[in-house]
């Protein structure tokens, strides 16, 4: 449980941080929180050559409010969020689906960014980042990008970032009125990852449900104000279509019940907090 | 910055338990290392090493978090507090490892260093925490011999004896 041998470079400056990934590409790995990335390292799943501390840059150590979306940097904590005044009433379903990252003593270093760069297909973060419509801010020395969180996600922890690129920033569209948001999660243990996680967001004649750790990324569907039976079996469809992970965890058909019930509670709370 | 090599020891300074400390260490070293063989700060516990048992729980910048799961060079110019600063003088207990020992909330005491630490900075921000609360605070930890309840139990009475009300506990 000791990470092979790594190189770091606390970069000062963004360039500095480009410059590292532009000069050992795939061999560079970027630390934020180090959460995930540090269990892989002493693991040796990862064997990067060298490491990219960007937890010194203040460019990216901000969360910027612009109404219709807040933006968090990559060196913001999960805790620090978690922190904001106004984050149940602006953004409710990233404090509904916060608290289920991690532990406390693991959200004190995590960030956000780390857990979309990660793209675990059970991860809290990225699921509510599909459910919402938000994006992803790459940087690199060429270039700077914003990409939709559904095209971000590629597949089982695989995502559109170029070996060149670093996650500047994410970002979440702010509560809208006449909608309602809800967030659910079924694991062993709180704290422990996901094996079905599903965030709604519903309109008087919408329904949007964004499900996590059943394929290989969260995916999201629309229907319209689907009630009764109607409902069950666009669930029961979506069940079926996300063509369930099986693994130690959980069975596959284990997994399609929890999409079916946990799916129809959620949507249902969501149009409980219609405003 | 100049890139630090892997394959030789660099110069960490921080604060450790509100005195400043300069040592060496390899990029890769974790700082559940540090703190035990380079320092020879032994209180810190290392359980499973890769961030699911609590075991190894630290403060830094006042806030939980595993010692396994932070690099030694990452706490550059941090914070960072230990079980060793935790009693406020030798042969005296905090509050907390107080209601510990009244409520038998240890056993083997393996866990204990790293749910201490957590529960400190949790009580510091929570003066009246609830059991769900604290549960879901220990949710961070395993402990194989208490079954939660004794320290659940100790958590409650320490908050009451922090906030200076007389305890009722055990």
């Amino acid at each position: 449980m000791k990470p092979a041998r790594f190189d770091y470079v606390r970069a000062a400056t963004l360039a500095e941080a480009h410059a590292v990934l532009a000069g050992d590409g795939g061999e560079a790995r970027v630390i934020a929180g180090g959460q995930t990335l540090i269990p892989m390292l002493s693991m040796r799943l990862a064997r990067p050559r060298v490491l990219v501390d960007i937890m010194c840059l203040p460019e990216l150590a901000r969360i910027e409010d612009a109404g219709d979306a807040i933006s968090v940097g990559a060196a913001v904590r999960q805790s620090e969020v978690l922190d904001c005044p106004q984050l149940a009433t602006r953004h409710p379903l990233l404090a509904a689906a916060l608290p289920w990252v991690g532990h406390a003593q693991t959200r004190s270093r995590g960030t956000l960014c780390g857990s979309v760069a990660h793209a675990d297909p059970s991860a809290e973060i990225p699921l509510v980042l599909t459910a919402l419509g938000g994006s992803i801010t790459l940087s690199s020395r060429r270039r700077r990008r914003t990409v939709g969180a559904d095209q971000f996600f590629r597949g089982l922890m695989s995502t559109d970032r170029r070996d060149d690129e670093l996650i500047a920033s994410v970002s979440f569209p702010a509560a809208r009125s006449g909608h309602g948001y809800a967030f659910r999660e079924f694991g062993r243990r709180h704290g422990d990852f996901a094996i079905v996680a599903c965030a709604a967001v519903v309109t008087g004649s919408t329904t949007r449900l964004a499900v996590g750790g059943v394929a290989d990324r969260p995916s999201a569907r629309d229907w319209g104000n689907l009630a009764g039976e109607a409902l069950d079996d666009a669930l029961n469809e979506l069940a079926y279509e996300l063509d369930a992970r099986e693994d130690m965890h959980a069975t596959a058909r284990f997994r399609r019940d929890l999409v079916r019930r946990l799916g129809r509670q959620t949507i249902l709370e969501a149009r409980r907090c219609l405003v | 910055m100049p890139r630090l090599s892997g394959d030789s020891r660099h110069s960490v300074c921080f604060k450790l338990n509100g005195r400043s400390v300069a040592a060496q260490a390899e990029p890769r070293m974790l700082l559940t290392d540090f703190l035990r063989h380079t320092i020879g700060l032994t209180g810190t516990h290392v359980g499973c090493e890769h961030g699911v048992c609590g075991a190894c729980t630290i403060q830094v910048d006042g806030r939980p978090a595993r010692a396994c799961l932070i690099l030694a060079v990452q706490v550059e110019g941090a914070s960072v507090r230990t079980i060793e600063d935790l009693a406020p003088e030798p042969g005296r207990l905090s509050a907390l490892q107080e209601a510990f020992r009244r409520h038998h909330a240890l056993q083997c005491g393996f866990c204990t260093a790293g749910i201490l630490m957590s529960l400190d900075a949790y009580l510091r921000e929570h003066a009246n925490p609830g059991e769900r609360e604290l549960r879901e605070h220990l949710s961070g930890h395993l402990c194989r011999c208490t079954g939660y309840a004794p320290i659940v139990a100790a958590a409650i009475d320490a908050a009451r004896d922090l906030r200076g009300e007389e305890a009722h506990g055990a």
